[in-house]
């Protein structure tokens, strides 16, 4: 955004007013970073550290973790055809975000575009899943889905068509992850929406209109001036969908538990699974550590990805 | 005359996008809306209504299902619950992040930029791939059925980004003003509170907003690390009852409904400060 990235021109001036208390700025700054570091060590790299500890031992959690097992808890996990199925579901669901509903936010954002009458209308209405937790939004929708047409609205209407069954959405193992995404898209595509209706705020006006002069149809415009302009925002909203997608848990454990026959399982609750239902702390400290190498390498590729500059930092 | 023509087609020519623009708008409202409304109607209707005419509007409205979750003390406890954690979180995400965002964004030091870049690691670990590791944590501090430990995971990973939010608040304002408040004489200490806090107030409110909203929706971590029935929270508390009165489904819809009314009002209520502090974190990000 374009909060001026600052007129100070750093340390020069200030600091040499503040050197004769440079003491007493270096204690202020450890008193001021003092809560976050404490919280960020306790709660973050200490308990990762710890869980690398525990990931190699045999340990339901009742007295200290005696039985090492090396890498066994990484050999099983990742042999589990279970597992590899929730791998499998994850990146589906990135796949199905990146190429379905983020498309899909963007495409309405620019329909609302920047002067449509209503659009903050709309923009307060697509963006409400999002304020509505993920319990209430699972409950929501497995009422929706419901196999029995007097319950489900959607098979309610899908019985109207001749021909057409009653689906039982949720408990069939090849419609569940559609299902799934659906409700994901639903309650997440107004926040991409959001942030992509503010990149299309700080967007020129200018430069779309002297693409229009140039003799550019509609579409071409937003292909080639709106959408490279964008791409610092698609960047972030592609950063959040897969990181979510990765590490995605209530809304998959409140509608179907993971289930039927692990069809719906995801890496988190294959992990609530293991390490809060059947208490294998050890395994379930080894299946979070393997999330987050995944997290890891996404973020890695992504930075990578995002150390071209924003075409708009130059306008 | 001529011109009067063009014009004529012009409107129609863009009349006919307008048209298109709003009905696929309209469609994409009634999918948002119809969910949450058929939720509302099933909740004033009883059992029975719901189970013969489960679509129509609830003519007379029935709302003996709120009253009886409203007369459910266990509901009310759950408020609390969700009310206490909620505020002290947020109050602790405010406070621990405006110190650390005005070190970053106002003082030097030497490994600022690794300091900095640590913090911006914390963005990688969503809750959910590091809750396994805290459960284990928060065990051996013995601090499993507590309050405390939820507020105090919730506030954790609440750092990293809303740092990086006030960050860039606090970046905007000229540093000339703190060049003069140190001339007269005042010390990083009052700068930041007497100066700086009070114009970053919208900044503030974003910021709480933000983390209100995600800790009032937060399942997981209760979830965790609360085990007594006494400490849920809400959305602990509303997805145990759909388990438990899964059969009655107007009651669930009420339960449903009063769960998500405190969110959707605040919502309706504070959207302005939610939606300036996504843009300006995610932007920045």
């Amino acid at each position: 955004m374009f909060i001026p990235q600052v007129k100070r021109n750093d340390s020069v001036s200030s600091s040499a007013i503040r050197t004769p208390r440079r003491v007493q700025d270096y204690v202020t700054i450890a008193l001021f970073l003092l809560p976050a570091v404490v919280l960020f060590v306790l709660f973050l790299f200490y308990p990762i550290l710890r869980s690398m500890y525990y990931s190699l031992f045999n340990w339901n959690g009742l007295g200290p973790a005696t039985r090492f097992i090396g890498l066994n808890n990484y050999k099983a996990i990742l042999t589990d055809q279970v597992f590899v199925e929730a791998i499998e579901h994850c990146l589906i669901i990135v796949v199905f975000s990146l190429a379905v509903q983020l498309p899909l936010a963007l495409l309405l954002a620019i329909m609302v575009g920047r002067d449509l009458p209503g659009r903050v209308f709309f923009r307060s209405v697509f963006f409400m899943p999002y304020v509505i937790s993920e319990v209430i939004t699972g409950i929501i929708w497995i009422s929706m889905f419901s196999p029995d047409p007097e319950n489900g609205l959607i098979n309610a209407l899908l019985v109207l068509i001749p021909g057409v069954h009653a689906q039982n959405f949720l408990g069939d193992i090849n419609q569940v992850m559609l299902c799934v995404f659906l409700v994901l898209t639903w309650k997440y595509f107004g926040l991409h929406m959001l942030l992509y209706m503010a990149g299309l705020q700080n967007i020129p006006k200018e430069l779309e209109e002297a693409a229009m002069i140039d003799g550019a149809n509609r579409w071409q415009t937003i292909w080639y001036v709106t959408i490279p302009l964008l791409v610092t925002t698609i960047r972030t909203t592609i950063y959040l969908s897969v990181l979510g997608s990765l590490t995605q848990f209530p809304l998959v454990w409140i509608m179907t538990r993971g289930g039927p026959v692990n069809a719906s399982e995801m890496m988190a609750t294959y992990m609530y699974r293991y390490a809060f239902l059947r208490t294998q702390l050890g395994y379930g400290s080894a299946v979070a550590l393997v999330m987050l190498v995944f997290c890891l390498i996404f973020s890695v590729a992504y930075q990578w990805l995002n150390r071209q500059p924003d075409p708009l930092s130059g306008v | 005359m001529a011109t009067l023509d063009v014009r004529k087609v012009d409107s129609f020519k863009k009349k006919l996008p307008r048209f298109f623009q709003y009905l696929v708008l309209g469609i994409v409202t009634l999918i948002i809306i119809v969910p949450l409304v058929i939720m509302v109607f099933g909740a004033l209707k009883t059992r029975g209504e719901m189970f013969l005419h489960p679509y129509t509007l609830p003519i007379p409205p029935h709302w003996e299902n709120f009253g009886q979750i409203l007369t459910t003390p266990s509901f009310w406890d759950m408020l609390r619950n969700s009310l206490f954690v909620m505020v002290a979180s947020t109050a602790g995400v405010l406070v621990v992040c405006s110190l650390a965002a005005f070190v970053f964004a106002r003082m030097e030091f030497r490994g600022k930029d690794l300091a900095f870049n640590i913090l911006t690691l914390g963005l990688m670990f969503p809750i959910t791939v590091a809750i396994m590791p805290v459960y284990l944590v928060i065990r051996q501090m013995k601090l499993i059925d507590t309050l405390l430990a939820v507020i105090l995971v919730q506030t954790a990973f609440g750092i990293s980004g809303n740092t990086l939010i006030l960050r860039g608040f606090f970046l905007s304002i000229p540093a000339e003003l703190q060049d003069a408040a140190s001339i007269d004489g005042c010390s990083a200490f009052g700068f930041f509170w007497r100066i700086l806090l009070p114009l970053a107030r919208p900044a503030l409110a974003a910021v709480g907003a933000l983390t209100m909203i995600v800790s009032w929706n937060d399942l997981l971590t209760p979830l965790v690390l609360l085990n007594r029935d006494a400490l849920w929270t809400l959305p602990l508390g509303t997805m145990q009852f759909q388990g438990q009165y899964s059969s009655d489904m107007a009651l669930t819809a009420a339960f449903v409904t009063l769960s998500a009314l405190p969110a959707i009002l605040f919502y309706l209520f504070a959207e302005r400060q939610i939606v300036s502090g996504l843009t300006a974190g995610a932007l920045k990000g």
